[in-house]
């Protein structure tokens, strides 16, 4: 599992999901802080008509963090939203996927996250597709 | 000149007591949850996230409980707390190709991969209230059906494939943002969009309206609407790692105009694009009609004095935060200007009535 995976899957996760995985995983991990948890924004860009030039059209707020944990490990975390809690469990996680507690992470944590995500996704594509029409065009008057 | 006041302190404690009071209003009916606004008053919250420009649902929901559901007072609120966070960076442009769709729909083809998908729309609804919703009537469940193709591509494809569409190009822009660097006329279209983006629905709303009844000759058509989650990209500056760093519900409009051609180019159809946070296809619609309309130069039309042609009325008056700081401000003591400009009157009354 790729690092850019597991961190996409951390930051847009569900927060109170995420933290109750993380409750039920029950290690304590000892770390010092490289840069305490603190707000701020990114500036979301999108396309002119799909393909042409960018255009700025709204921040997001977003929560960072950055931390080492005793063994040495470097965890970021950075997270959508503004849940300081969940940027730390985030970090933690990220710094814990590079020792030997990385299946176990990945059995407890990152995969039951992928699988709500995926159900929530199917589940509102799904809605979608039982929305599907077909529209007759009549013609008027006579034929 | 504006010549300010002091003192009221007292009154002015008091006034915002009362304010708190009758925001909470009954005591005897239960506290409206922000968990409630958020779950229950979705297209309110998603308003407020478009026009304070700040996309998160936790204090967009605040900003509407502590405003007493006065939305342009939230949005005041959201901006307000916008300017006090620290900027992380900017995104990759979002995806819409990729949108995990709700809605979607073409008014211009009837059959089109992908199919028309209605979502959970009012369009087609009777508008007559529904009184079982003043009791706990019953919740009908939302069918599903099995997803055959994930992919939903983008319908003006289809017509771009035939030329017969003006093409968007990428030319590699570097926009400004409008909330570091003043706007400044001519603007570019990345910037206009920006600023259409977080404009005030209602104002969009009158203008596009205004070049559907003929001010400024641009017939439209929804050549696409779709609403869903996109993901948002950012590269995390201290790994160089791309992640999808949020999700986020968009609305994107793509409509298409005639065009009767010219000189240079022959006839096609050109473009208007409309994309918001949230689920607000009002908004959109009538973003990609404004902006089509704005591009008049560009396109080699002429300027017929149509207010939705005319980029600096349109920019200047279309965020509804800046319009309700200046009018509002009317409210606040004037004792001092008013006070000269009654001199004023007086001293011209009395030149007159001596040379009278």
């Amino acid at each position: 599992m790729e690092r850019k995976f597991w961190l996409s899957t951390l930051a847009t996760c569900n927060d109170a999901h995420l933290i109750s995985l993380w409750k039920k995983f029950g290690i304590e991990v000892n770390f010092t802080w490289l840069r305490k948890p603190e707000i701020g924004s990114i500036m979301c860009q999108g396309k002119i008509g799909v393909t042409g030039n960018n255009f700025n059209f709204g921040e997001v707020t977003i929560t960072r963090c950055q931390l080492k944990t005793s063994q040495g490990k470097i965890g970021h975390g950075y997270v959508q939203g503004r849940n300081k809690h969940k940027a730390e469990i985030v970090a933690i996680c990220d710094a814990l996927m590079q020792t030997n507690k990385k299946d176990l992470l990945i059995k407890n944590i990152i995969n039951p996250l992928v699988v709500s995500d995926k159900n929530l996704k199917k589940d509102v594509m799904s809605k979608s597709e039982s929305t599907a029409v077909d529209f007759f065009t009549l013609v008027r008057g006579e034929t | 000149m504006y010549v300010a006041v002091k003192g009221g302190e007292k009154a002015i404690e008091n006034a915002h007591n009362w304010l708190s009071e009758i925001r909470r209003g009954d005591v005897n009916v239960p506290n409206l949850e922000i968990e409630q606004i958020k779950e229950q008053l979705t297209l309110c919250v998603e308003r407020v996230m478009s026009e304070g420009s700040l996309y998160d649902t936790d204090l967009a929901a605040l900003a509407i409980k502590q405003s007493r559901g006065d939305l342009i007072e939230a949005i005041f609120l959201i901006r307000a707390y916008r300017t006090t966070l620290p900027r992380f960076g900017t995104s990759r442009p979002i995806k819409t190709e990729d949108m995990v769709c709700m809605r979607r729909i073409s008014a211009t083809y009837k059959d089109i991969p992908g199919k028309q998908k209605l979502g959970p729309t009012f369009d087609y609804t009777h508008r007559l209230l529904d009184f079982s919703l003043l009791a706990e009537g019953n919740i009908p469940k939302a069918e599903k059906r099995k997803v055959l193709k994930e992919k939903i591509p983008h319908v003006l494809r289809f017509l771009n494939k035939e030329g017969l569409i003006q093409k968007e190009k990428d030319n590699n822009y570097q926009p400004k943002d409008i909330t570091r660097n003043p706007l400044e006329f001519p603007a570019n279209r990345s910037e206009r969009l920006q600023s259409l983006s977080r404009a005030d629905e209602g104002f969009l709303l009158a203008l596009a309206y205004s070049t559907q009844r003929g001010y400024a000759r641009n017939h439209a058509f929804v050549g696409e609407l779709r609403i869903g989650y996109v993901k948002v990209k950012y590269n995390i500056p201290e790994l160089d790692i791309e992640i999808d760093i949020a999700e986020i519900i968009v609305t994107e409009c793509e409509s298409v105009n005639q065009f009767q051609g010219s000189k240079k180019t022959p006839a096609q159809f050109t473009r208007g694009y409309g994309l918001t946070f949230g689920q607000l296809e009002r908004k959109a619609v009538s973003m990609a009609l404004v902006d089509r309309a704005l591009r008049w130069k560009e396109i080699g039309e002429e300027f017929v004095g149509a207010p939705a042609q005319d980029e600096e009325f349109v920019l200047s008056h279309c965020d509804n935060i800046q319009a309700t700081g200046f009018l509002e401000h009317l409210k606040l003591p004037h004792y001092v200007d008013f006070q000269s400009e009654l001199e004023l009157v007086r001293r011209i009354r009395k030149e007159y009535e001596k040379n009278k």
